[in-house]
């Protein structure tokens, strides 16, 4: 018998996976027994739940490795964990009234949410490929289902069924990627491959198995060139589930490619840099043009978003400390301007149902003079207009850039958020100065109160980044 | 197919072809032959897989793709009953060709999905297709022909299970399955529960019309209430 078989693994550092893996097999019983009726009941449980794992997170962090080094939790985990926590959680709760209305309120929709999120934060504390896999495989799958959640929608079944053909084939070669790191490292934990890399050095099959893995988990933040599916799937898709799509998984992908190159690869800093530059500039540049032509809001977001993925991997880029701050920094900040902006397409409504097109929004000042200064505000710093806090987001992630001497990459970035400046504030032309349609119906109390929390954030944002940008630095140190 | 001679599957198929052993010309002899034998067998199931996989996509009748994907899976259980991993051998067989293929059939007879429809695009697509492959199997090559692995990373590579000779194949996995890698058992079972929940949540509908049973009321029911008179007059219906 080995020894390590008697040990039992510390729980402790997983408890608020393990909180939501069992809350989620308890809600599904609920559900299953409890029938229509219990529908609200497992969506505010789901979210009480989601609450919970953040309140264990922020009040008792327990740091530390544990399954046999597989599983990590410490000061970068927990700081991105809660991020993904919060834009699950608002997702379940946008969600609500959006369900009422289209008549596809079911209680399968927040339990497949909570293990979607249960997924995510396995992903982010993956130190291993398996567990990287297996985390990334629950998140996709529930995403899958969830994306063609309302089944008598054509729309939704087909972004469901696109999605989970490409994301499929994305798996597939990111595992056919680790494969190969696999053999010719012959190491599965994170730490062990860096320890064979910077012993043996670099050779051809483990380039070829990077640059697979890097396919595979960049399709997940849907970077250019592997973004085709994001402007379909984002419009198909019921919008709750769009807002879902855009902030959480892409935070915790984003954390995944982090952790896995800058743990894993390190050694090999030339092997990925050069695939994450070309993918930061294809992103950026494909983010900004292709999104100029756009009519329907969600396209453009989906456009936006993968500009968004091109900037904040421009820190990565960098690879030092202060570039996974900027990426983290950046991606709490773009977790705020997407939730804030899904919120009010969201309130897009009128009495004969849900608009999406962006001329929807002509005179919205004269209409819903709230919800137009903040959405402005929103689009203000979704272009990076200072003092707003899109500003200090790229701000971050281009000083990285310059301090790591890439500044081409800066230029670029900086030149790429000039042209796509054009699409957001021509949102906040259409709406302060078109002529007015029929305005929408009252927003619902919960989008109001995700819609303020985003406009406070990103309007003061000067005055809370000394403390959120101490915490993403303290993050960010645990690689270093 | 039989066991030949000297073939000894559960100990590692590749004992033979290292370990001949110099000394005694007779062990020798059989030594090679076990080497030759253990490439025949390996060529023979690769052969049949890879054929029999390419007539997984390329036959017209999806029937026949069944029954040939059928075979993929014989082969290559053939193939781990040569690395000596018997258990995951007959797990593939019971499990994929006794359930997932079987479940196959039932789908590809009961949905009636114009295969022929299906394929029209086809040979549209077969130039790119191929081209793009062989670009794909030319950089594969290069790669494998670049292969450079140092002795370290063999030595030190992750070998969880114990040494086949001191335990058998299904102890070897039980032993480390629930203990060393529990963290990874448990997640594919969400991951599977997700895609149970997600086929459920996809595909089922109650219908209105479908009669149901009420396990309560039928446990509850008594002559009372389970005959029911009726005085019916004469030259009437009910």
């Amino acid at each position: 018998m080995q020894p390590e078989l008697t040990l039992l693994p510390d729980l402790m550092s997983a408890l608020p996976e393990i909180f939501l893996a069992v809350g989620a097999l308890v809600l599904l019983m609920i559900g299953a027994f409890g029938g229509e009726r219990a529908t609200p009941a497992v969506t505010g449980m789901s979210a009480a739940l989601i609450a919970l794992a953040v309140i264990v997170l922020l009040f008792m962090p327990v740091d530390g490795a544990s399954f046999g080094g597989a599983f990590v939790q410490n000061a970068f985990a927990r700081y991105v964990k809660i991020l993904t926590l919060i834009g699950s959680g608002l997702a379940i709760a946008m969600s609500v009234a959006y369900g009422r209305a289209e008549k596809f309120e079911r209680f399968e929709y927040p339990v497949l949410i909570v293990l979607g999120t249960l997924g995510m934060m396995l992903m982010i504390s993956a130190t291993d490929l398996i567990a990287v896999y297996l985390g990334l495989e629950l998140m996709s799958l529930s995403l899958y289902v969830v994306a063609s959640i309302n089944r008598d929608s054509v729309r939704s079944t087909e972004a469901g069924l696109k999605y989970f053909v490409l994301g499929a084939l994305s798996s597939g070669m990111l595992l056919y990627g680790m494969s190969l790191v696999y053999g010719f490292t012959g190491q599965t934990s994170f730490v062990a491959i860096a320890e064979t890399l910077a012993r043996d050095g670099s050779s051809l099959g483990l380039t070829f198995g990077l640059v697979f893995m890097l396919a595979g988990m960049v399709f997940k933040i849907s970077a250019v060139p592997f973004h085709m599916w994001t402007p379909d799937v984002y419009e198909g898709a019921p919008t709750p589930v769009t807002a879902y799509f855009a902030a959480a998984p892409k935070i915790a992908a984003m954390a995944m490619i982090t952790r896995v190159v800058i743990t894993a690869f390190e050694p090999v800093v030339l092997e990925w840099q050069q695939v994450i530059v070309f993918v930061s500039i294809a992103s950026m540049a494909l983010g900004a043009f292709a999104a100029i032509g756009q009519k329907n809001i969600k396209r453009l977001m989906a456009y936006s978003s993968i500009g968004h993925m091109g900037y904040a991997l421009v820190g990565l880029v960098a690879g030092s400390q202060a570039g996974v701050r900027g990426v983290i920094v950046y991606m709490s900040i773009y977790l705020a301007m997407t939730l804030g902006t899904f919120a009010c397409i969201l309130a897009m409504r009128r009495k004969e149902g849900m608009v999406e097109e962006i001329s929807d929004l002509a005179g919205l000042s004269r209409t819903n003079p709230m919800m137009a200064f903040l959405l402005a505000m929103l689009m203000f710093s979704l272009a990076g207009i200072p003092p707003l806090a899109g500003f200090f987001g790229k701000f971050y992630v281009f000083l990285a850039a310059v301090e790591a001497e890439f500044y081409t990459l800066a230029v670029i970035g900086v030149l790429t958020s000039v042209v796509s400046a054009f699409y957001y504030l021509r949102i906040v032309k259409i709406m302060y100065f078109d002529e007015p349609v029929t305005g929408f119906v009252p927003m619902p109390s919960e989008l109001k109160v995700v819609l303020g929390l985003a406009g406070i954030f990103v309007i003061f944002f000067v005055a809370i980044a000394g403390p959120l940008v101490g915490a993403a630095g303290t993050a960010a140190k645990t690689f270093f | 197919m039989g066991q030949p001679a000297g073939f000894r599957p559960g100990r590692g198929g590749d004992a033979g072809l290292y370990e001949a052993p110099a000394s005694a010309k007779k062990q020798d002899l059989q030594g090679h032959t076990e080497m030759i034998l253990h490439a025949l067998f390996f060529y023979l199931f690769a052969a049949v897989t890879v054929t029999s996989a390419f007539m997984v996509i390329s036959s017209r009748n999806p029937v026949h793709s069944v029954l040939f994907l059928i075979l993929t899976f014989f082969n290559s259980a053939g193939l781990f009953l040569m690395l000596g991993a018997e258990f995951l051998a007959l797990i593939l067989v019971v499990v994929y060709v006794g359930a997932v293929a079987v479940l196959f059939l039932f789908v590809v007879m009961m949905l009636d999905v114009d295969f022929v429809e299906l394929r029209q695009g086809f040979l549209q697509y077969l130039p790119v297709g191929a081209l793009v492959g062989l670009v794909l199997l030319i950089e594969l090559l290069l790669v494998l022909g670049g292969w450079s692995i140092s002795a370290d990373v063999v030595a030190s590579a992750v070998t969880p299970i114990p040494s086949l000779s001191d335990l058998s194949n299904t102890e070897a996995i039980g032993t480390v399955l629930y203990t060393r890698y529990i963290f990874f058992f448990q997640i594919a079972g969400l991951v599977l529960l997700v895609a149970m929940i997600g086929a459920i949540v996809l595909t089922l509908r109650h219908k209105a019309f479908a009669k149901r049973q009420n396990i309560a009321e039928q446990v509850g029911r008594d002559p009372k209430t389970a005959i029911e008179v009726r005085k019916i007059d004469s030259g009437k219906g009910i």
